[in-house]
Order: C-alpha cells, then sequence, then structure tokens
C-alpha cells in the first residue's frame, strides 16, 4: 500500500479499533459493577444470617388468661 | 464496605472525559497520515494503552517486592489489581496493532519479535490467574503470586526493547527509527498533540480503574472473612 499515491480508505479499520477500544472498557466496567453487586447481596445475606434469632414468644400464664 | 470517596467519584466522571477527548482529538483534530490513512488514527490509542500496561506490569513486580518482604495481604490485593487493569489496557493494545497491521503490513498478525514478546507478555499475566484460582490458602496464594509476578515483570521491559534490540518491521516512532520498519510515519504538531493528550488520559483511566479494582478486592476480602466467620 505504500506505493500508491492517493491516501487508500481505511476509516473502516479505524472505526473498528476505537468500537473495539470502547467495547472492551465497557465490558470489563460492567464487570466490576456486577461483581460489586454480586458481593453486596453476598454480604446482606451473610448479615441476615448472623443476626440473632427472634425471642420466642412468652407463654400465657394462668394469671394473665384470668385478666 | 464504605461508601465510595467523592474523589473517586469525580475521578470516573474525568476519566470518561478524557476518554471522549482523546478519541475526538485522534480522530477530529488529528490530520489524516498521507500513506496509510485513517487507521492511522488508531496509534494514538495503541500506544496509550501499552504505556499504562507496560508500566502496570512493572509496578506489579515492585508490588511483589513489598508483599515479599512486609508478608501484607493488602499488598497482594493491589498486585492483583494491578495485573487485572494491566491486562485489560495490553489486550486493547494487541487487538489496535492487528488491526493496524491489516492494512499496513497486509496481515493481521505476524511473529515478529515486538507481537512475540507482546502476545507472551498477555498470556504470562493471564496465567497469573489460572495459577493464583489453583491455590487456596491465601498466604500461600499471595505468596506464589508475588514471585511469579515478579518474574514475569521482565516481560514489560523485554516487550518495550524488543523493536529496538531485535531485526523488526515493527515501527519505532518514538525516540528512534527503524530503517526495517514498514508503516513508520514522523508526527506533525496536531499528530503530538493527540498523542500526549492519548498518554495522559490513559494514565487517569489507568488510575481510576486500578482504584475501583483495588476497592473491589477490599470488598470481596470482607466478604471472604464473614464468610469464615459464618461457618465456625
Amino acid at each position: 500500500m505504500f506505493f500508491q499515491e492517493i491516501t487508500p480508505d481505511t476509516s473502516g479499520y479505524m472505526i473498528a479499533g476505537y468500537a473495539t477500544t470502547f467495547i472492551i472498557l465497557a465490558v470489563y466496567v460492567a464487570s466490576l459493577f456486577l461483581r460489586q453487586r454480586n458481593l453486596k447481596q453476598d454480604m446482606d445475606m451473610l448479615a441476615e444470617l448472623e443476626k440473632p434469632a427472634e425471642k420466642p414468644a412468652k407463654p400465657v400464664t394462668k394469671r394473665a388468661k384470668k385478666k | 464496605m464504605n461508601q465510595k470517596p467523592l474523589a473517586l467519584k469525580v475521578l470516573d466522571i474525568v476519566s470518561l472525559i478524557l476518554l471522549l477527548a482523546a478519541a475526538y482529538l485522534a480522530i477530529v483534530v488529528a490530520p489524516t497520515e498521507k500513506v496509510m490513512g485513517d487507521v492511522q488514527r488508531v496509534f494514538y490509542f495503541h500506544v496509550g494503552t501499552a504505556w499504562v500496561a507496560l508500566i502496570g506490569f512493572v509496578f506489579t513486580a515492585v508490588l511483589s517486592v513489598i508483599y515479599l518482604i512486609t508478608k501484607n495481604l493488602k499488598w497482594d490485593r493491589i498486585q492483583v489489581a494491578a495485573v487485572e487493569v494491566s491486562v485489560v489496557f495490553f489486550l486493547i493494545t494487541i487487538i489496535l496493532g492487528s488491526i493496524w497491521a491489516r492494512p499496513a503490513w497486509n496481515t493481521w498478525w505476524t511473529w515478529d519479535p515486538r507481537l512475540t514478546t507482546a502476545a507472551i507478555a498477555e498470556l504470562i499475566y493471564i496465567a497469573y490467574f489460572m495459577l493464583r484460582q489453583g491455590i487456596d490458602d491465601p498466604d500461600k496464594r499471595a505468596r506464589f503470586g508475588a514471585v511469579y509476578a515478579l518474574i514475569g515483570g521482565l516481560s514489560a521491559p523485554i516487550t518495550f526493547f524488543a523493536i529496538r534490540l531485535f531485526r523488526t518491521i515493527h515501527p519505532v516512532v518514538i525516540a528512534g527509527a527503524n530503517a526495517e520498519a514498514e508503516g513508520n510515519f514522523s508526527m506533525s504538531g496536531d499528530m503530538l498533540s493527540a498523542f500526549f493528550f492519548a498518554l495522559f488520559a490513559f494514565t487517569v483511566i489507568f488510575i481510576d480503574l486500578f482504584w475501583n479494582r483495588i476497592r473491589l478486592g477490599e470488598f470481596q476480602n470482607e466478604v471472604e472473612e464473614m464468610k469464615l466467620k459464618a461457618s465456625y
């Protein structure tokens, strides 16, 4: 291509190059976001598991029944 | 996980603006190269991404030394972040080079010293993650990873100097000339502006992604610790 006098039309390659760059960066940013979201879900679930079990309701005594 | 710091939020926005500005300068402002045409414009992003990726690989080797001295897992998490972001940028470098080579060299790929050393460097760091996947003990994983990355760090200077040491068809546009090169060109004023702006933009984008990835690593560590606590 270096022996020709007119500038060749290589714009298709240029567009492909810039599109590839933006796509790869977008996919990487999305992967960061998704991994963070999954970890947040895991953390919420673990926090839920760590919560102490709720106190059982007091049994109704005879005195309370009379009242 | 702590809330994202304001500085990082600002850096996210600045990075996006810089990326778009760098693309504008490269596509619109920089003049069309006479011999290659528009495909030469990928050069600005090709070198910009290569610059940060190779520095990232060298930085990874430095982090290896710091980890091996201190044995603090914090440095291991920072190293993983550096390797991951560098691998992403170097992948872009290799793909852009291949796209440029098709009209310039009439082939997508050739086993030229620069292309070969670049492909090996990328594969070394992809294998770094495979190595880590195979080790369960965090301390052992960090130690093996650090030693591997320290040795792997040699691939960055070898890749950089490949076009200056060996006979190659890859152009040496910055600080050097190569009689064997196919697709060489000299840069005019606007080309230089677009070039240096792209270097600056990708440096900022790298720092931004690196910071985000370190935070993700810290968060992963928190969740792992909670899982361990829950299992007892």
